[in-house]
């Protein structure tokens, strides 16, 4: 499938010039391409921010709720209807900060969606504050002292919760990002692709420039089989490792743990009330 | 032994026992014992928000009438417990027959051997049983029929067990032999009939409305909806998930209802407060969604196990921002059924929240009565097949647009918390913004003309109108029966949002009116005086967590004809 398809032509786009958003925009198109899947068939499911609103940027169905919460929507969507290809699109403030509950809890149901974060270590749609991801000694107007807070690693916290696929990319590499959500994609389960994203309005420190200095690829010989490992490549801080860190494909995933297709893999919605089994169950309510 | 008995065909028996004691076993055995004689039960509980100790008590009312009312009266106390009778002081008489261990319950009551039966047979838990089948000699329930009940419930619990279950039966009724027996006319065509509370009651609705998708996070009274549903779940083809908060929870719902599963969420007032963010998503996303809430008393943790009417504001109010929602308060185990699918398919209709409000007393409140009181609504399919160029929020004269949903047909489905245009695509475009204000307000005005009327009892010329919500029903309609007045009716509503257009001149017919309801704000009062200017003369409000009782009704109610 050509890569325009998902275009959204004529979309009053809010970002600004610049914005490592549309870097990420352009390797999801390029990846959904290489996978042959169809807008029809796709669900983006956000929160709010500047990342959040990608999905109108997109050709697909959306779901864009509220701040924070994407991923129970998205798990939601994946419960009624397994068929549909679903992928979680939120800033790094969204997901770790007011979804931060969501975020452990969807890993460890392994619901079979792609998380996608933005991570530019700042708020960006309410202009500059300190997120979770934020490094220490980072001065906002709230953070007026620097922000000393331990930042959020959210790579680590998914491979010890036991999350399937956990990766992180720059969206300064267009290439290696639209491989690396290729396989998140491809990944039954849970994936998560922390995606570093220059703000080039909020975030001076974290610049493009800064991203390519402390930033390089895990080597080829780094083996996602051994969590080990992942963990402690995970735990760097002095350079960031990108690449794909983890990877175990035998979990079973949430829907697959759901007794209801269990030899039916009808969605939800097509389904009609049994009849039989609610006047059985009427039936024994006699207290004989 | 002289025993006075009342000869009234309708008996307030009331079980007391500390928590962790087996009372809610019992509980279950009696009023099965009692339904398969041919007498009509009904049982209601009380009980401390603990695992262990304090004092539960249920009351069960075996009478030839159909009765389902909370009583203060106390005909026989089962005292299972040391502490039972103190527990108990204000809702005992010289009447009341007490029953209780002999260490117990002293001289003027009946003490009879129960612990010591009990240990003999294997351990004090068979104490309970021994008791209950004392008062199954007592009010004439065969041994049979006992030992039937009994099976039914030990069964899988082993031989063993149930061996000595069954000897503890047959030395209960042996010591009821000396007591005198109280007769209640029995009518064996009820022993068929159905036997459920409240809780089941909403949940089997939910089921035959079509629910397919429950997520929530459990939290008293609302948790046994929450698990009759898991119970059942694969076999009524719907998927439970039990969140990691109840924010998730009704997010969660809105995800899988975007995709086109009936769903719902069960919760009670602290957790709801969680939600209110998400009512909100419901009402801009107009996604429907069935919002179950067991009232307790707050605020915050309040009384967890107690009852209360407190939430019907929070309902009303909860979300920013301003949309249509629907908000129901069942009243009847019988109705409860059919209010449930019918907040699936006002959801589904009208692609808006629709709350269903009970409460501890309703949820936990247990009663027969014949299937045929089950109305089934047939279920309609409001979903659209989506073309290319679909517009998820289009424009039409109701406010509703045809509502698809993601792969079910060619058409992209775009659904935003943001204001958004047609599309569904965030827009600041005012005009649109003003568009879509009123296209999701306007909803109601059609909803308006399929309002559920408040059910009148009594005649329609009356002076006094009493007026309640959900669970009030049953005390204020036996009160009224009991003083059997011509110039007293009942109006009770189950539905309280929006309320019916009759509302108004139904109010105005009377020469003064009083509400009873189980908070301090009077909030259906107030509700009503701002939909239909109509000032309610009198509030009578209780709110320690325990329900009106027949008495309480009447005499407020003889307070206010002097
Ligand atoms: C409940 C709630 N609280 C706060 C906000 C305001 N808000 C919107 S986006 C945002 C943070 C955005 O940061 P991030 O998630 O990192 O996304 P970015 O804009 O940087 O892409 C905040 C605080 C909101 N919309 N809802
Ligand atoms: S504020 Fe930052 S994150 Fe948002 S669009 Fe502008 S550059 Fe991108």
């Amino acid at each position: 499938m050509k890569e325009d398809v998902y275009d959204m032509l004529g979309a009053d786009v809010a970002w600004c010039p610049g914005c490592g958003n549309f870097g990420i925009l352009t390797a999801i198109k390029k990846a959904l391409s290489d996978l042959d899947i169809k807008p029809e068939e796709l669900v983006l499911v956000s929160g709010i921010g500047q990342a959040g609103k990608l999905p109108h940027y997109l050709k697909s169905n959306v779901f864009n709720g509220l701040h924070g919460r994407s991923l129970p929507p998205a798990t939601g969507i994946k419960a009624a209807n397994p068929q549909l290809t679903v992928i979680d699109v939120s800033g790094d403030g969204c997901m770790y900060g007011e979804g931060g509950n969501h975020f452990m809890h969807t890993i460890r149901r392994n619901v079979d969606l792609t998380n996608l974060v933005h991570n530019n270590m700042v708020y960006g749609l309410t202009k500059g504050q300190a997120s979770p991801t934020s490094q220490i000694d980072f001065h906002t107007p709230l953070q007026v002292e620097g922000v000393f807070e331990e930042p959020f690693n959210p790579l680590t916290v998914a491979i010890s919760l036991g999350a399937g696929f956990v990766a992180r990319a720059f969206s300064g590499d267009i290439e290696k990002t639209r491989e690396i959500i290729k396989n998140a994609i491809q990944h039954k389960g849970y994936a998560l692709v922390d995606i570093f994203q220059p703000c080039v309005t909020f975030n001076r420190i974290n610049t493009y420039q800064w991203f390519q200095k402390h930033t390089y690829y895990l080597e080829k010989e780094h083996n996602p089989q051994d969590k080990v490992e992942a963990f402690k490549r995970a735990s760097e801080t002095e350079n960031y490792p990108l690449g794909i860190f983890y990877q175990n494909k035998d979990k079973k995933t949430f829907d697959e743990n759901l007794k209801v297709y269990e030899g039916d893999g009808r969605p939800l919605y097509q389904r009609e009330v049994n009849q039989e089994a609610l006047k059985k169950l009427i039936n024994s309510k006699r207290g004989l | 032994m002289v025993i006075s008995v009342p000869e009234k065909n309708d008996i307030s028996l009331v079980l007391c026992g500390e928590a962790g004691q087996g009372i809610q076993t019992v509980e279950q055995i009696l009023v099965r014992a009692f339904k398969m004689t041919g007498f009509n039960v009904s049982a209601s509980k009380e009980y401390m928000s603990r695992v262990r100790g304090g004092q539960n008590s249920t009351q069960i009312r075996v009478s030839s009438r159909r009765v389902a009312a909370f009583l203060d009266r106390t005909d026989i106390l089962v005292a299972l417990s040391p502490g039972a009778i103190k527990h108990l002081q204000n809702r005992i008489s010289s009447a009341t027959i007490i029953i209780g261990d002999e260490k117990d319950v002293g001289k003027d009551h009946i003490g009879l051997p129960f612990r010591k039966m009990a240990r003999e047979i294997g351990g004090p838990i068979f104490a309970n049983i021994i008791a209950a089948s004392t008062v199954c000699q007592m009010l004439d329930v065969d041994l049979e029929t006992f030992h039937h009940c009994l099976t039914s419930m030990f069964a899988r619990k082993g031989e063993e067990i149930l061996e000595k279950d069954i000897k503890a039966g047959n030395q209960g009724y042996q010591l009821g032999e000396s007591l005198k027996k109280i007769k209640i006319e029995k009518n064996p065509s009820l022993s068929s009939e159905l036997l459920l509370n409240g809780s089941e009651a909403v949940a089997l609705g939910c089921i035959a409305g079509g629910c397919r998708f429950i997520s929530s996070y459990p939290m008293t009274p609302s948790t046994p909806v929450q698990a009759f549903l898991a119970e059942h779940a694969s076999k009524v083809e719907l998927v439970f998930e039990q969140a990691e908060d109840e924010i998730a929870a009704l997010n969660m719902a809105l995800g899988a209802s975007y995709a086109g599963a009936r769903s719902m969420v069960a919760t009670s007032g602290s957790g709801f407060a969680l939600m209110g963010e998400a009512v909100g998503l419901a009402g801009m996303t107009e996604t429907p969604v069935v919002i179950y809430i067991g009232m307790r008393p707050g605020p915050a943790v309040g009384l967890p196990t107690r009852t209360a009417q407190e939430d019907l504001d929070l309902s009303l109010y909860s979300g920013p921002g301003e949309f249509t929602r629907a908000i129901f308060a069942p009243s009847k185990l019988e109705d409860a059924y059919y209010l449930s699918q019918q907040a699936f398919d006002l959801a589904e209709k009208y692609q808006i929240p629709v709350f269903i409000l009970s409460d501890q007393y309703l949820a936990d409140l247990y009663y027969n009565f014949p299937e045929e009181n089950l109305r089934d609504m047939k279920i309609k399919n409001y979903l659209a097949k989506t073309k290319k160029n679909y517009l998820r929020y289009q424009f039409t004269p109701s406010g509703i647009s045809p509502r698809g949903i993601p792969g079910y047909g060619n058409g992209l489905v775009v659904a935003d918390s943001d204001e958004h245009d047609e599309a569904g695509h965030l827009t600041e475009d005012l005009e649109i913004r003003t568009k879509m204000v009123e296209k999701r307000y306007h909803k109601l005005k059609e909803l308006k003309n399929e309002v559920m009327a408040p059910e009148l009892y009594g005649s329609d010329h009356y002076q006094l109108l009493v007026l309640g919500w959900g669970s009030t029903y049953h005390p204020l309609k036996e009160a009224l029966e009991e003083l059997d007045n011509e110039e007293i009716s009942l109006l009770h509503f189950q539905q309280v949002y929006p309320l019916h257009p009759d509302t108004r001149m139904l109010l105005e017919k009377a020469e003064k009116n009083v509400i009873f309801e189980n908070n301090i704000k009077s909030q259906f009062a107030n509700l009503i005086k701002l939909e239909t200017g109509q000032e309610v003369d009198k509030k009578v409000l209780k709110y320690n967590g325990i329900p009106f009782s027949v008495e309480e009704v009447i005499s407020n109610i003889k307070g206010e004809l002097k």
